[in-house]
């Protein structure tokens, strides 16, 4: 092959590498524009100031109130409900995994663990409706068990995968030094765990419980089927609701296009959409604030 | 020899069904500085690590023998392995401060130990004094411990353990990673922690073990060959095999 060729063929594959690149960057930005564009005819046209403080999600109503509160206190309540469950249970089981647990424990936790992810949303919906729903339920005893708590510990089961595998790998890369240093300091086990092994892990579990939030702010199927429906404000755990995800897939295959209800799913969509963004955003500063103490 | 503050009696150690000590017997004086010498491999590392009983940390590690300090048996399980390793400190190879600032990297032992609150300030100073390491961090103690040079962070490491107050200092080969003039502090500091501590180091440096050690031990295959003062070690040894060792012909 002659020098020219091969100068050339340098040339294009350069050139493909940066494509592939360049096509994810596209892509975010062809999706965030196309929500903003959308969400920019919303406010033109409807009630910008009812959006934020309005109480109220009714479409069908002759004046149609578009109020996000419900809906974005909706999406609060299950993410954050969830959260409580799922990081100390998934880094718990982490922390079990990577530093306590016998060999052969682990070789079949991890194994399973990782199939929980493989599990389709719409499975976990089910099991929201058939056992955990009539659980709550009773134990609550009130009428119907799909409610926020339903769909907080079903978004928790879907996260534990993602945090723990992260979490496990955070914690198992924290270098074997900093625990013999501890531990040549007469620091027993546990001071060593819960003062140098995690803190060290944190930049990791950090990042392993904004994934996991930011699969819970994501999840749709799930709770669109376990969480009964009510796009009001809820008023606790017990109450009925109804995401930002859920009314965006109700809604977006029912509602007349370009009309008002149209671009309030724009409009809605692109505040899920920042509110994920500053979520990595403001994890990615911490978790780097942290990193300033590792070699 | 003077008092005897550490020794080791009939010690073997196997990992697996793998021996790597060989009935070891010795003696270390109290407020001396001895070296352990000898090829790669030859199970120094490990000999020092039985007295802190760093061995405790891999399942397949098995002692034989008795480690005494004074006359505390180390590895009597009626006496708590952190207590042990309160009173003999261990400074690693590659300087390992921990993931926090360099004031924290001294207040950690001290909170474990259950220090008085009111008083750790001071023992922070007085350890950085000792360790000269004060007037170059004096003012930046809520710096990262990992912002330091490597030398730094290798006195901040004897800082750490120092600050405990122990009667034994373990140090692992506490110059390999560092330059020579960052080596050449540690030496220093070292010898003026003599006179306080009972120091035993593993060293691949002929040089400094003379320039250092009142006492040296060299070990070949697990075995302790011979044990002497320093200058019986270099300038007159008994056995062949020490002879060829600090005369460079192996090793």
């Amino acid at each position: 092959m002659n020098a020219s060729k091969r100068e050339a063929i340098d040339r294009l594959l350069k050139m493909v590498f940066r494509a592939t690149g360049l096509v994810t960057i596209g892509l975010l930005g062809g999706i965030f524009f196309m929500l903003l564009f959308n969400s920019i005819a919303f406010f033109a046209k409807g009630n910008p100031i009812d959006f934020f403080t309005g109480s109220q999600w009714n479409p069908g109503s002759d004046a149609g109130n578009y109020s996000i509160l419900p809906l974005l206190a909706s999406t609060g309540f299950v993410a954050l409900g969830s959260m409580m469950i799922a990081v100390p249970l998934g880094i718990f089981t982490a922390t079990f995994l990577s530093e306590l647990a016998p060999d052969t424990l682990r070789t079949i936790l991890k194994p399973v663990i990782e199939m929980l992810a493989a599990i389709p949303s719409v499975a976990i919906g089910f099991l929201g409706i058939v056992l955990v729903g009539p659980a709550i339920a009773r134990v609550f005893g009130i009428q119907n068990g799909l409610n926020a708590l339903n769909g907080s510990i079903l978004l928790a089961i879907m996260a534990l995968p993602t945090i723990i595998t992260i979490s496990e790998d955070a914690i198992s890369a924290v270098p074997k030094t900093y625990k013999e240093a501890s531990l040549a300091l007469g620091a027993n086990k546990w001071a060593t765990l819960f003062q140098v092994t995690l803190p060290a892990a944190l930049p990791g579990l950090i990042a392993a419980v904004m994934l996991g939030l930011g699969r819970a702010l994501g999840e749709t199927m799930t709770v669109l089927m376990a969480t009964g429906n009510a796009a009001a404000l809820p008023k606790g755990f017990l109450d009925s609701i109804r995401t930002i995800t859920a009314t965006i897939a109700i809604e977006m295959g029912e509602v007349p296009y370009q009309t008002t209800h149209y671009f309030a799913l724009f409009a809605i969509a692109v505040v899920l959409f920042i509110i994920t963004l500053l979520i990595n955003l403001l994890g990615e500063f911490f978790a780097n604030r942290l990193r300033k103490f590792h070699a | 020899m003077d008092h005897v503050k550490l020794s080791a009696h009939n010690l073997n150690l196997f990992f697996g069904s793998k021996q790597i000590l060989k009935n070891i017997n010795i003696d270390f004086g109290e407020n001396q500085i001895t070296s352990l010498i000898g090829p790669s491999g030859c199970g120094k590392s490990t000999l020092l690590r039985c007295f802190n009983r760093m061995h405790d940390l891999s399942a397949d590690a098995r002692i034989e023998g008795t480690i005494q300090l004074n006359e505390l048996d180390v590895y009597d399980k009626k006496n708590p392995v952190t207590q042990i390793r309160k009173r003999i400190g261990m400074v690693f190879q590659k300087p390992n401060p921990l993931p926090k600032s360099i004031y924290e990297n001294l207040s950690y032992g001290l909170n474990i130990h259950q220090f008085p609150k009111d008083e750790i300030p001071g023992l922070i100073e007085s350890a950085l004094k000792e360790s000269y390491l004060w007037d170059e961090v004096k003012d930046e103690l809520k710096k990262p411990a990992v912002k330091l040079s490597g030398g730094q962070q290798q006195r901040l490491c004897i800082a750490r353990t120092v600050v405990l107050r122990p009667e034994v200092i373990l140090m692992d080969e506490p110059c390999s990673a560092l330059d020579p003039i960052s080596t050449r502090k540690i030496e220093e500091l070292i010898l003026s922690l003599r006179k306080d501590y009972t120091i035993v180091i593993v060293t691949h440096n002929m040089q400094q073990a003379q320039r250092i050690s009142d006492k040296v031990a060299f070990m070949y295959l697990g075995e302790l060959i011979e044990y002497d003062s320093t200058e019986n070690i270099f300038k007159n040894p008994r056995q062949e095999l020490t002879k060829n060792y600090v005369g460079g012909h192996f090793g």
